[in-house]
Order: C-alpha cells, then sequence, then structure tokens
C-alpha cells in the first residue's frame, strides 16, 4: 500500500498545478477557429406579453450574422425538467412549457427573448441594444401565497392557475399528527423564511457550440457538473439531435454549487446556432447576467408546528411550506422542496408523527431549483430553529432538550420515508461542545457584557440524506432519470491506469481522490493513475456531481470497475505463476502465491493483457479493461452537530461572527485535507445566507439584487478561522468505501446555528425575541430589539420581516 | 489604436479598440488566459494582475491605459527554473484553492502583500484580501497559505 497516497491521506492536489500556474483549461478559456460570438437579449420587465420583435436594425449593424428569435425554434423542444411530482389528490404536477427564447410572453427579468451573433464579442454587443421587443406590460406574480389565491394573474395563461402541485408526505399521517398536536402538552409554532440565494460560483457560465458538418457531429463545451445529462437531454428533448452525433465536454468548471447542474437554454442555443451558422458559437455570461439565468436557492416560506408531551418528548410535527418555483420548472426543480425536503423532516429525533405539506408556486422570478444542500438546509434550519424555540418557551436546555429527543438506535426508519442505516448523534454533540470549548462559554460572555456586547452561543444538528440515488427508488417518487455513477478502468500494457469516471470534479479534488482509491487497491504509487472527467466522448454514462454524491457513488462505481480489473489481472497471474487462482494475492502491486515466495509484478501481468503469448486465451480475453454501474441500495445519511458564537453590537445590530466550529460524522473519509476544505466551503455559504446574502425582487418582480454591489458575498473579513472535525466515525453500511459525503454539510448545518446564536444574545440581554428573518441584517436585528423593548418582551410582529406571512420571501434588502 | 507593453517580462504590442479592457487584451489578444473574469464590476478581483509592480483588477483598466507598462500575470509567477512560487506552493501545501477560478488573482493580490507587509498577521492578510472574492473555500485556507508563504508557522493541513 502506498505510504502517503492511499486511502485516509492528504496528499497534494494534482490539479492545483494547472490552476496555480494559469493553465486551467475553463470554457471561457475555449476558442475555436471562425467562431462567432452570441450576445443575449433578455427582459427587463417580469411579466409581459411579447407582441413583437423588432430585429431588422439589429441585423443591419456591422458584423451580425443573424439574429435568432423564438421562431426559429419551431420544431424544438422546450427545456425539459427532470422530475414529476404527484400532487395529493393524484394529479401530476402542472409543467409548463420553457422555451429556449421566449414565446408570446416575457415572465422573469431576465427572459431571453432573442440572440443576436455577431462576428466579435462587441459587435453583438452592440446590435443587441439595437433590438426592439415590444412587450406590453402585465402584473408580476412575486407574492407566493397571493399567487395561489382565487383570481390571481397566471404566470403561465395555459396553466389552471400558479400552483404547480401541492403535496404531502406521508398523507396517511396526517390526521394523526393533527390530532397529537392537538391532544400535546405544549406546541411551538414558528413561521419562517428561507430566503432566496444565487449560488454564485466565481465562473460565469459559458456555451460554446460546434458543428462538424463533414461527420453531422455536435459538440457543446459547456460549465456543467453532469455533461452526460445535459446531452441526454438536450439531445433527446430539446434538438433532437442522437446521442452518437453529440458530445458534451465540461472542462475545468470553476464552481457549481448546484447551479451548473441544470440545462440551460444558453447551451441548447450555442448547439443549435453552430449547426444552423456551420461555424462555432460562443456565448460568455456576465455577472449580472447570471443574477438573472441562473437558477436561485431556496425561497421557502414555512410555517411549523412541533408537538411536545408533558416530559419534553417530540410527540409530533407538521409543517406547510410554499416553495418558490420561479417562472419555469427547471431541471431538478420539483424535487427540491419534496423529496429532498419532506424526507428529511424526522432530522435527528425519533418524533413518531411527521407530517409535511409543500405547495410549489409559479411566480414571475428566475426559476428556483438545487443550491448546495437543495431542500436538507431548508429542512434543517426549519428544525433546528422550533427545537430551540421550543427550548425557550419550555425553560429547558437546548442542548438537553436535543439529547433527550435524539434517535439512538439504527437501523431508524423514520416517519418520512428513509431509513437511516448508521450515526451516533450523541457523540458529535459531545464532539461539538468539546472543540467549542462550550464550559468557557459563560466567562466570555461576561467579558463581551464588559465591553458593551452581547455574546451568544447558537447550536444546531443536522442530517442528510447523500449519495443520491437507488435508482427503483427515486424512479417511484418521480425521477425521470436512474441516479447511478459509472466508471471504466482502463489499463494501459505497461501498468499505467486511466480511470473514466461519470462524476464531475469542479473543485472536489476527484483527481486526487479518485486516485488514492484506486492506488490503494492496487498498491502502486497515485502518481500511475489518471483520472478522466468532463468529457462524454471519454467517460462511461454517469449522471454527474451533485446531492455530496461523488465519492459514495462514483467512488464506489471506481472500487468495483477496479475490482473487475483486479480479478482478471489474478487470473492472468495465477496463469502465469502456474498457481491456483484462488490463492493469488495482490499487496503492494505484486501478485504473489499464497504460502509460496512466488511473485509477479502489476506491470507484467498488465503487459501479459496486452501481449498474451503465455496467457489463458481459452478462459479469459486479452486486455485489462473494465466498467462497472453502482446503483447505491440506500441513500447516505451524514449528520454532525454544528455551533456557532456571537457578538450582537446591541447600538447597531450588527452580528460578528466570533467562531464557528463543526463536528461532523461523514463515515469513513478519504481525503481529510479535501474534506475539511469542503466543510469550511459550505459553513461560508451558510454563514452567508444567514447573516449577508439575500437575492431581492421588488413587488413589480424588478430584480434588485444584481450585481457584487447589491449582492452580499462573504468576504475575507467578514469569516473567522473555522474549528472542523471529522473523527465521529459511523461508517456507511451499504457503500464499498463506508462513506457518506461532505460536500453540503456545511451549507446545511450552519444557518440555524447562527441564527439561534443571535437569539441567545439578544435574549441572554434581556431582549425577547423569538425569531429574525434571515439575513440577520443590522437593520433586521435593531428593528427586532427595539420592537421587543417596544413591546415590553412581547411577540414582535415587526422582528419578523413584513413580507413574511404575506408569503413573499423577497421584497426587502 | 496599436499599444505596447511588457507582460511577464516580454515585450508585446497589439491593436486596440480604444474601449478594449486590459483583462481581454491579455486573455484574447495574449492568449494569456490564466486571467480570470469573474464580475465586470471589480468587486471580485478574479482579475487581479500586477501593473508596474502594484495589484491591479485588470476588468477596470483599459488596455490602452497600460501603455508602456510592465505586466506580470499568474503566467508569470514561477520562479525561473520553472517551479512555484513560495505563494503558489504554499496555496497548494495549505489546500488554499478548490475550483482554481478565483486563485490567479487571489495569488497575485497575496503576493503583492507581502511585498507591502512581509509578516502580515491574520487580521492584515484578511483586510487585504477582501476585494478578492472566493466562493470554495471560506477564505480559512487561503489565510494559512498566505501566513505559511511569508515564513509564519501554520497548524498542517488536516490536523487541526
Amino acid at each position: 500500500m502506498p505510504k502517503d497516497g492511499g486511502i485516509g491521506t492528504s496528499p497534494k492536489r494534482r490539479e492545483d498545478i494547472r490552476f496555480l500556474s494559469g493553465t486551467g483549461r475553463y470554457t471561457d478559456d475555449i476558442n475555436l477557429h471562425g467562431q462567432a460570438h452570441a450576445v443575449f437579449v433578455r427582459s427587463d420587465v417580469a411579466h409581459g406579453r411579447l407582441n413583437g420583435i423588432d430585429t431588422e436594425a439589429a441585423a443591419a449593424m456591422p458584423g451580425v450574422i443573424r439574429v435568432f428569435t423564438a421562431r426559429d425554434f419551431e420544431g424544438c423542444g422546450g427545456v425539459p425538467c427532470g422530475w414529476q411530482i404527484t400532487s395529493r389528490d393524484g394529479s401530476v404536477m402542472q409543467e409548463p412549457k420553457h422555451p429556449i427564447l421566449a414565446e408570446g410572453k416575457v415572465r422573469h427579468v431576465g427572459d431571453p427573448i432573442a440572440v443576436v451573433v455577431a462576428e466579435t464579442l462587441a459587435q453583438a454587443r452592440d446590435a443587441a441594444e439595437a433590438v426592439m421587443p415590444d412587450i406590453e406590460e402585465l402584473p408580476a406574480v412575486v407574492d407566493m401565497k397571493a399567487a395561489v389565491a382565487e383570481g390571481s394573474e397566471k404566470v403561465h395563461d395555459d396553466l389552471t392557475s400558479n400552483l404547480c402541485y401541492d403535496w404531502g408526505l406521508v398523507e396517511d399521517n396526517r390526521e394523526a399528527v393533527d390530532r397529537a398536536i392537538k391532544d400535546a402538552a405544549h406546541v411551538t409554532t414558528l413561521e419562517l423564511v428561507n430566503n432566496r440565494m444565487v449560488a454564485n460560483p466565481m465562473e460565469p457560465r459559458v456555451a460554446v457550440g460546434d458543428y462538424a458538418a463533414h461527420s453531422d457531429e455536435s459538440t457543446l463545451y459547456t460549465t456543467s457538473q453532469n455533461p452526460h445529462v445535459i446531452r441526454l437531454l438536450m439531445g433527446a428533448f430539446v434538438l433532437n439531435i442522437p446521442e452518437h452525433k453529440l458530445r458534451v465536454v465540461a472542462p475545468d468548471v470553476g464552481g457549481g454549487f448546484g447551479t451548473k447542474i441544470f440545462h440551460y437554454a444558453e447551451e441548447a442555443f450555442c448547439t443549435f446556432a453552430a449547426r444552423a451558422l456551420k461555424r462555432p458559437v460562443k456565448w460568455t455570461s456576465t455577472r449580472s447576467e447570471a443574477f438573472m439565468s441562473d437558477a436561485h436557492g431556496r425561497d421557502h416560506v414555512t410555517k411549523i408546528e412541533l408537538a411536545l408531551d408533558a416530559e419534553n418528548n417530540f410527540t409530533a410535527l407538521r409543517t406547510e411550506t410554499y416553495a418558490n418555483m420561479g417562472a419555469y420548472l427547471s431541471t431538478f426543480a420539483p424535487s427540491v422542496p419534496t423529496w429532498l425536503h419532506g424526507t428529511l423532516m424526522a432530522g435527528n429525533y425519533k418524533t413518531p408523527l411527521v407530517y409535511v405539506n409543500v405547495k410549489a408556486v409559479f411566480t414571475n422570478t428566475v426559476p428556483v431549483d438545487a443550491y448546495r444542500g437543495a431542500g436538507r438546509p431548508e429542512a434543517t434550519y426549519q428544525l433546528e430553529r422550533i427545537v430551540d424555540k421550543a427550548a425557550r418557551e419550555l425553560g429547558v436546555s437546548p442542548i438537553e432538550l436535543r439529547r433527550q429527543n435524539f434517535i439512538t438506535e439504527f437501523p431508524y426508519q423514520t416517519p418520512v420515508a428513509v431509513e437511516y442505516d448508521t450515526g451516533d448523534y450523541h457523540a458529535t454533540m459531545d464532539k461539538l461542545l468539546e472543540i467549542t470549548d462550550h464550559a468557557g462559554f459563560e466567562a466570555r460572555a461576561e467579558e463581551s457584557k464588559r465591553n458593551g456586547k452581547l455574546r451568544g452561543f447558537g447550536i444546531a444538528h443536522y442530517i442528510e440524506a447523500c449519495g443520491i440515488a437507488p435508482s427503483n427508488l427515486v424512479g417511484q417518487l418521480g425521477a425521470r432519470a436512474g441516479l447511478y455513477e459509472s466508471a471504466t478502468v482502463r489499463v494501459n500494457a505497461t501498468g499505467s491506469l486511466s480511470v473514466m469516471t461519470g462524476s464531475h470534479s469542479h473543485g472536489q479534488g476527484h483527481e486526487t481522490t479518485f486516485a488514492q482509491v484506486v492506488a490503494e487497491m492496487i498498491g502502486i504509487d497515485a502518481d500511475q493513475i489518471d483520472i478522466v472527467h468532463g468529457d462524454t466522448a471519454r467517460t462511461p454514462m454517469g449522471m454527474g456531481t451533485y446531492g455530496s454524491r461523488s465519492i459514495a457513488v462514483g467512488g464506489s462505481a471506481v472500487v468495483r470497475a477496479a475490482e473487475k480489473v483486479i480479478n482478471k489481472a489474478k487470473k492472468i497471474a495465477a496463469h502465469l505463476m502456474e498457481a491456483s487462482e484462488g490463492d493469488i494475492e495482490l499487496k503492494d502491486g505484486q501478485f504473489t502465491v499464497a504460502g509460496t515466495d512466488k511473485s509477479v509484478a502489476w506491470g507484467d501481468v498488465t503487459l501479459a493483457a496486452y501481449v498474451p503469448h503465455n496467457y489463458p486465451l481459452e478462459e479469459i480475453e486479452p486486455g485489462l479493461e473494465e466498467t462497472a454501474f453502482y446503483d447505491p441500495a440506500n441513500f447516505t445519511y451524514p449528520s454532525g452537530g454544528y455551533g456557532c458564537e456571537v457578538e450582537v453590537d446591541p447600538e447597531t445590530g450588527h452580528v460578528e461572527v466570533l467562531g464557528f466550529a463543526a463536528a461532523d460524522d461523514f463515515g469513513n473519509v478519504v481525503n481529510p485535507m479535501i474534506v475539511e476544505g469542503q466543510v469550511h466551503g459550505g459553513l461560508a455559504q451558510g454563514i452567508g445566507q444567514a447573516l449577508w446574502e439575500n437575492c431581492v425582487y421588488d413587488a413589480d418582480g424588478q430584480l434588485l439584487s444584481a450585481s457584487y454591489m447589491d449582492y452580499a458575498m462573504p468576504r475575507s473579513t467578514d469569516l473567522p478561522m473555522f474549528k472542523v472535525d471529522h473523527s465521529c466515525v459511523t461508517p456507511c453500511t451499504h457503500n464499498p468505501l463506508g462513506v457518506k459525503g461532505c460536500g453540503e454539510a456545511g451549507a446545511i448545518g450552519s444557518p440555524p446555528a447562527v441564527v439561534n446564536a443571535v437569539l441567545d444574545a439578544l435574549n441572554r440581554g434581556g431582549h425577547a425575541v423569538d425569531h429574525i428573518d434571515m439575513p440577520l441584517s443590522p437593520a433586521r436585528v435593531w428593528a427586532a430589539m427595539e420592537a421587543a423593548r417596544a413591546n415590553m418582551g412581547a411577540a414582535q410582529p415587526a422582528a419578523r420581516a413584513q413580507e413574511t406571512a404575506g408569503g413573499r420571501s423577497v421584497g426587502t434588502p | 489604436m496599436k499599444i505596447e507593453m511588457h507582460v511577464n517580462g516580454r515585450p508585446v504590442s497589439g491593436e486596440v479598440e480604444g474601449r478594449t479592457l486590459l483583462v481581454d487584451f491579455i486573455r484574447h489578444d495574449l492568449r494569456l488566459t490564466g486571467t480570470h473574469v469573474g464580475c465586470d464590476t471589480t468587486q471580485c478581483g478574479a482579475c487581479t494582475i500586477h501593473m508596474d509592480g502594484a495589484p491591479v483588477k485588470s476588468c477596470s483598466v483599459l488596455a490602452v491605459e497600460a501603455q508602456g507598462a510592465q505586466i506580470t500575470t499568474i503566467e508569470g509567477m514561477a520562479n525561473a527554473d520553472g517551479s512555484m512560487s513560495a505563494m503558489q506552493q504554499a496555496f497548494q501545501d495549505c489546500h488554499g484553492l478548490q475550483c482554481g477560478y478565483c486563485t490567479p488573482g487571489m495569488v497575485m493580490a497575496a503576493t503583492a502583500l507581502l511585498k507591502e507587509t512581509p509578516k502580515p498577521s491574520e487580521a492584515e492578510i484578511r483586510h487585504y484580501l477582501e476585494g478578492n472574492i472566493c466562493r470554495c473555500t471560506g477564505y480559512h485556507n487561503i489565510v494559512k497559505a498566505v501566513q505559511s508563504a511569508s515564513g509564519q508557522d501554520v497548524t498542517p493541513v488536516a490536523a487541526e
């Protein structure tokens, strides 16, 4: 076994060399011979009837090759949705067409209307300004609850209403839950908003379409987390290009965080236009364009009720959530508030009865889809906020209330469909309290008090379902695709390997970690192993990277393919050593015969496979290359305890994060350095959601936060050094590596920890505030403190952003 | 109009429009694609380069303004023998990058910091890098990389 590069070690990342030297190859770095440039003309109103588009002046401008409108896409499909949700009444969700370019109406600020393709980018930009759409503005649908009221303006005229679906989990539990809440000794109720986020990978989206007339083949270079899925969706459903004539390449991708999972109109456009014009066509998003065309995240408005008995045991949980879909259904959108959210509402707790209702609503806003965590942060936020509120109402410790209700026996069948295989929530709680020096908190709080500040400590526990997903299960739930992963292990004659994976790395470091796994299995140096990803022409059909699935599903596929290779190699080794196959062992790159001193090197066996002069040809074929498709038996269930310590300035409402600690159980860990980095990044995004980030629309559907001057990205000065720990390990029981996945945890567990910490600080300071909606800006925190003072500590409606009750999660900065 | 400058020690020239941005000249005309564009509004710092020794955001400088300037980009940061500079190496050692998109700008800014402040504190590092946004790392390992590159002891990665 390699001493420094196997499973559980932290070799430096091999991909860093190209990123640090400026030789990475991102999509915008690709410039093809004869390439033309595309600029999209987008709607500047939220909702309007598109009565016509005057393209004449633009078409006549210098360098313009062609101006495209919806008319050019007659015969093409719309951007498809990958999930179908069934409502409580048995009807399937309402699914509007999502055209490549707007047909008849514009439905959100940023909705593409036309595209100018010109010789240079500057010429395309100039001409785009000369395209004159005739838009008759209509009232915008922004508020979710108003959107589903009788008589509301409709986003899609051909649908019966703005309600996409009305979903319940588990419908058979509903009456029992209602009864338990009615009969409870105590019920805690909370209305809250999970604020709308913009994923904001630092690399904006880019698409380059190419067409080879001699072979009738199209190629799309794109900033995607899953090139095979883009090929399938775009080829089969939008452009009618058979897969063998379509190649999709996602080279180095500068971050994704979910928003680069989905198939976008710009990808289809560039592929289509390259065929139409017989030359490459490139589009590069500006940042402002990204804000109005990348799928957004979160945006839920929820009422949650927790029932407890007289001994403070949780007896029932009921939620009602309005989930914003935006103007069209993005690829995974319907699954996020349902199967990625409702199924996690048991959390870490043995609540026997849970009922989740979700109403998905169309509005005149950018489509909403998965963003780091996708549904699980929304579930965790609700649970961990209501448990804290219940503890405050009951006058008990939030730590002890959690401990009392933790699930302790595994496997555990939740009342919301999923079965947790392993976990130890007391262990992560213990570790968290240790690394946060919880025992020393009161002394630190006193110190803050002397300095005129309010110090608070907030805690949150989370459970997430990762490693998505068993295909037969998600098929029953409404997925229109399987969710396996694939790998091909190609051994070269001289013993080096190319491992081709359907997973895609856009910062996660697969080129390093996947090589560690294979190096450990064979016992050779990781430098002999190349990881290939991101190109449909070079990798087997795979479902890509999202949902913290790469190591759990993609890594398992690599293990299975490598096992097949090793099994075949042992047969060859047995032949070479004239031994029985069952006696062959592989260690440190050497095949040996048990109980003898016979050995043959890895490279000699691989050479024999390709130069089969002395070879068991009657038993096995020459060559050494195997493919595996791995379909997981269950989700994986990472869990953890997160703690946040803040100081609030009572004069201004400003919150400073003094410390943040994470105690995670990710099962086995392949590369601790990379895992810790993933947690750091997730924490920054979760803290950002809790304190600063907010996607804001006004009542007319105008997007107010469309640049980094308006949308507050976490910066270096905003964050502390983090304490992260992953020493609590309960390995996953059903995948070969015992891994669970770590990519989203940080963003899932951190928002409620931050909010709980701020509320702890305020309440310790005598301000009886029971909730503030994210982001906890100084203005909101200050207003909540003032309202609590004005009401003499009674409930303070002003503590919530006023739009909460109205069902709009957007509206004030 | 014609412009001339030195980029990474080599004389270069080109024909640009008056509105051509320096970053576009570097990326498109010189094909040095290590310098990235992340926001178009001078907020994110992915396009940070050195112009006459000072860090500037090249998305907000016209190419013609760089007439006669000495420009250094990420491609010019390696040591003479081709090995990575101390700052580049520290970013790898401390896992100070994930997707790599903000990284060139981050390395350019951090390198400029050490010229001004050879042994910066954590607060000084965070303050100096405030104009460079990273979405992947939460800045934790970037701060450690800069400390490490300046010769300060940092806790080894994956041991804290």
